[in-house]
């Protein structure tokens, strides 16, 4: 039976899933003309969840429902993020939505049902939950990538999105079965024991890399990564820059939560298929982001290409890796978020503003945003003083602390190639000049304009002042 | 008070771009006024250092420390010894008449324009005085992006190519010396430039180093192969940015190489002192007849500065082969005093150079050698400092393009004569590729019509000119201080050299 305290524990989430089954119901009720009531209701919910999540957090983590349920700092951490960047991603979608018809309240409850899995996975204390928080995120997000039926190119991304993420899913699960079978427990906490006395190792290897294939996936690491470019490219622009943010915060969770919390002594196995990994999505990523014309599609590569990034963080598997790959994930979805932002200001009706072109000349129509725009990309390539510099210098140093010199200069070497297409999008806005016919002055919505720059600027802040959320970061983590 | 000067120093000018970026170009007299007045307010601040400096002292002065709070051994900490504050000289010298110089010649977004030169200045001193490793390589890093754009929004007609190639030829190096000190951090635990000195390192740890620093600012200074960077960015470069490439950025090179490499590797550094002093060679000697072909004045002018610079790399290691060689410790001491001398006088006469060339383009939008012609008949003023100009840069006595070459010279005999006699050879084709320039472009009967309707320098132009040409003279005839300046702290450099870590 659940207790009183149990359900304090999961006080955020509880709070979350009522949140979201009145503002589907105030949506039924609701006249259309209302619904930027609707809106800033959504955002006023997470942010109310952030305190909610930052309010009750333990001093020590403590485990609820039987240890199914786990709350601690790192739990905390991405829990907070994952919440401020979707209402960010809120912010930033509400002109695009309204432009295309789309403005509709299922976009902003599946959003946060997504968000609720979010939660669920990254506080998962036993297999079950894994995948129990895992479907409820891959479920809405389907959803959302379907959200604009009329176009066919955001069907055939949903579907994409669900037989591949539906086949990763499979074999998460497959794995997960064989490690039940090596151990006999589902809970990560005695996974963690029995893994070092199973009478049949290799079903607990075996196991392992079926986990690890449903981990790539999700994280759109390659050579899993198939899925990103045809889901960002296809999905409405709102709908991209959600699925860029706080899933990734996600997948860094469940990685940490099945590789250290279950499987952390079987790192000696896992850590060099990881570096496969990373050294595959760094290249793979970056090389075909080179040629791309479409700037959602440019952007999912870069997208894997980090994720390559990630990953030389978690294979140092220790706390200080653990850290710089979250330290990582949050750089990147606040840089996602950004960057997709900046794409979302710049989107009218009938225009998507998604073919690097569109941004010509951007610093003659409008400087501030091309200055934005600027901050972003050089954060993404990791030029210093930024925020995203300092991420990739804390993973590089990860790595290169694991003893794997080699995979640090493999990510500086990537880093270099990356720097070209990075370099490209800035080249359009401020060498070129604007075509004829294009718009001359870009007045974004207001307050889509005001958190952009805020978004943008925390980049460089955070660049000059990373020091206190790192050691956030790694203070999370027992040494 | 004199504690933050360098802060000052370096955090003023960025935020004067950034004050720059918000008042936008309405009213371009007063913006060209704010950052000129901003400009020379930080060489006065600059130049009144120098009475402060303690001359006996071989170390970090105008010390600052301020930790970033993250778990991270890395600090904000600023300082200068004799031969970074030669550099931060250069900068705010170089900075002032950048910005005096192109007055008139930029119309397009002139805010950003100036904003990106007075945030590059804050950078530049702010990459001279880090001692810090990860503080310097943030701002190596960081002054990529005003001067990436300086090339691509106002070059000339190739300059996307230019740009580009100019970012990514020097990210590349510089994101190995990223992983360089990554690596130096896990062995030491902190990021201070001294105690990363001290770490004692084996021979395969040295050479892997070594590559990698040798990379990183071999591209910038530039070296032969890695030189072909430059002439793009140089050519399609605006003025400004010429000036502040040759004359300022350049030397971060070289003060790379004696900030890290050589205390940080000297064995490696001595080991491979031959193949750097080859390179040096190939530079001074193949790159001069390169110049010499050249139909561009800023192309000219860049492979000029390959050359120059050649002498600095010369210099820096034939006093590491001497050292090595257990020759004379004063010799090679003079071999490295000759570098350092030689990139503050490269620094004050291809920022002239440029600076002609970039007045000869605001008359005649052109800057082919072919287009010009008898240009003396028709700007005498310009053509006496041009002249004094390219002397200086063939290397005359009693400029200061002799000083650092002699010095030099006079250091690699002590290696070998035949070392002495290539590098030698740049005081012929110097003399060659620049006097040959400067008469088919100011003798000679006037070229063509648009020649003969130029005006001469007004008054603004000449003050900027003769401002270069005290530079070049004082360094010329009384050298003395610019060598007692950096005196200790080279010979503290030798001295690091000369004791092996293994």
């Amino acid at each position: 039976m659940p207790t009183l305290n149990d359900i304090l524990i999961l006080l955020p989430e509880f709070y979350l899933v009522a949140a979201a089954c009145v503002l589907l119901l105030l949506d039924a009720f609701m006249k259309p003309a209302q619904r930027g009531v609707l809106h800033w209701l959504s955002i006023a919910v997470l942010l109310v969840g952030i305190y909610l999540v930052v309010s009750g957090q333990p001093d020590v983590p403590v485990t609820a429902f039987g240890g199914m349920f786990v709350r601690d700092g790192v739990a905390e951490i991405l829990k907070v993020f994952a919440l401020l960047t979707t209402a960010l991603v809120f912010v930033y979608a509400r002109p695009y939505l309204v432009d295309r018809k789309l403005f509709v309240g299922e976009f902003y409850t599946l959003a946060i049902f997504a968000v609720i899995g979010v939660m669920l996975l990254v506080s998962a204390g036993n297999l079950v939950m894994v995948y129990l928080g895992l479907e409820l995120l891959t479920l809405s997000s389907y959803a959302l990538v379907a959200l604009n039926r009329d176009s066919r190119l955001s069907s055939e991304a949903a579907i994409k999105y669900f037989v591949l993420g539906a086949m990763a899913s499979g074999m998460l699960l497959y794995g997960m079965s064989m490690v039940y079978g090596a151990t006999g427990t589902l809970a990560l906490a005695q996974l963690h024991g029995a893994a070092a006395h199973t009478a049949m190792p290799n079903l607990l290897v075996f196991g392992l890399i079926f986990m690890i294939v449903g981990i790539g996936f999700k994280l759109g690491a390659a050579p899993f990564h198939m899925w990103i470019p045809d889901v960002y490219e296809g999905s409405p622009t709102a709908v991209t820059i959600f699925i860029g943010s706080a899933p990734k915060l996600a997948a860094f969770g469940m990685a940490y939560r099945l590789l250290d919390t279950g499987l952390g002594d079987l790192s000696h196995y896992w850590q060099p298929v990881l570096a496969v990994l990373a050294v595959l999505s760094l290249a793979i990523g970056n090389l075909v982001a080179i040629v791309q014309s479409n700037l959602k599609r440019l952007l999912a590569y870069s997208t894997i290409s980090h994720m390559g990034y990630l990953l030389l963080g978690l294979v140092n598997a220790g706390p200080e890796g653990y850290a710089s790959a979250m330290f990582y994930a949050i750089s990147y979805a606040l840089m996602g978020t950004a960057a997709f932002g900046v794409i979302l200001a710049l989107a009218r009706a009938g225009f998507e503003c998604d073919r690097i072109d569109d941004l010509k000349g951007l610093n003659h129509r409008s400087p501030w945003l091309a200055f934005l725009m600027l901050l972003v990309m050089f954060s993404l390539a990791g030029v210093p003083p930024l925020f995203g510099f300092f991420a990739k210098l804390m993973v590089l140093e990860a790595a290169i602390h694991a003893g794997m010199v080699w995979l640090a200069v493999v990510g500086a070497i990537a880093a270099i190639v990356g720097l070209y297409y990075y370099l490209r999008v800035v080249k359009v806005m401020y060498f070129d000049r604007p075509d004829e016919g294009m718009e001359t002055r870009v007045q974004p919505d207001f307050a889509l304009r005001a958190v952009l720059s805020v978004n943008a600027l925390v980049l460089l802040a955070l660049g000059l002042g990373w020091g206190p959320l790192l050691n956030w970061c790694r203070a999370v983590f027992p040494g | 008070m004199s504690n933050y000067l360098l802060s000052l120093l370096t955090w003023v000018p960025v935020l004067c771009g950034v004050v720059l970026l918000i008042v936008r170009d309405r009213r371009p007299d007063l913006l060209r006024w704010i950052t000129l007045l901003t400009a020379i307010a930080m060489f006065v601040v600059n130049i009144s250092m120098w009475p402060m400096m303690d001359h006996a002292n071989p170390g970090l002065q105008f010390v600052e420390h301020l930790s970033w709070g993250g778990p991270i051994h890395t600090a904000y900490a600023l300082g200068v010894d004799g031969i970074a504050y030669a550099m931060t000289l250069l900068v705010t010298f170089g900075t002032m008449l950048v910005v005096a110089g192109s007055w008139g010649s930029i119309s397009y977004k002139l805010h950003q324009y100036m904003a990106c030169i007075m945030i590059m200045e804050g950078l530049m001193i702010g990459c001279f005085s880090a001692t810090d490793a990860l503080l310097f390589y943030v701002f190596f890093e960081g002054m990529l992006i005003p001067m990436f754009l300086l090339i691509g929004v106002w070059g000339g007609p190739r300059r996307i190519y230019a740009a580009l190639k100019f970012f990514i030829y020097t990210f590349c190096g510089s994101i190995l010396l990223l992983v360089s000190l990554i690596y130096l951090y896990t062995k030491a635990g902190t990021f201070d430039i001294r105690a990363l000195a001290a770490l004692p390192l084996s021979m395969t740890e040295q050479t892997w180093l070594f590559f990698a620093f040798l990379v990183a600012f071999a591209i910038k200074i530039p070296m032969v192969p890695v030189h072909t960077w430059l002439p793009d960015a140089h050519v399609e470069a605006p003025t400004g940015a010429s000036v502040d490439l040759a004359m300022i950025m350049l030397k971060i090179g070289g003060y790379g190489m004696v900030r890290f490499m050589l205390p940080i590797a000297p064995d490696a550094s001595a080991e491979y002192a031959w193949l750097i002093i080859v390179l040096s060679l190939v530079a001074v000697v193949y790159i001069g007849y390169v110049a010499l072909v050249q139909e561009d004045m800023k192309r000219v002018m860049a492979y000029s500065s390959v050359a120059h610079m050649g002498f600095v790399t010369l210099g820096i290691f034939v006093a590491v082969a001497l050292v090595h060689e257990g020759g004379s410790a004063d010799t090679a001491l003079l071999g490295m005093q000759g570098a350092m001398v030689q990139m503050l006088s490269h620094g004050f006469i291809s920022g002239a150079m440029f600076t002609c060339v970039g007045m000869l383009y605001d008359r005649l939008h052109t800057r082919m050698i072919k287009d010009y012609g008898g240009v003396m008949n028709v700007m005498p003023w310009f053509g006496f400092f041009y002249v004094l100009f390219a002397m200086a840069n063939s290397g005359l006595p009693g400029t200061s393009g002799f000083v650092g070459e002699f010095m030099v010279i006079l250091a690699s005999f002590a290696v070998s004569p035949w070392v002495a006699l290539f590098a030698a050879i740049t005081l012929v084709t110097g003399a060659a590729y620049t006097l040959w320039m400067v008469k088919r472009v100011l003798w000679g009967e006037i070229g063509n019509a648009h020649v003969a309707a130029m005006k001469d320098i007004n008054l603004r132009e000449a003050a900027v000119l003769a401002a270069f040409a005290g530079a070049v003279m004082v360094a010329g005839v009384w050298p003395r201080p610019f060598i007692d300046l950096m005196d200790a702290s080279v010979s503290q450099l030798v001295h690091q050299i000369a004791s092996p870590k293994i």
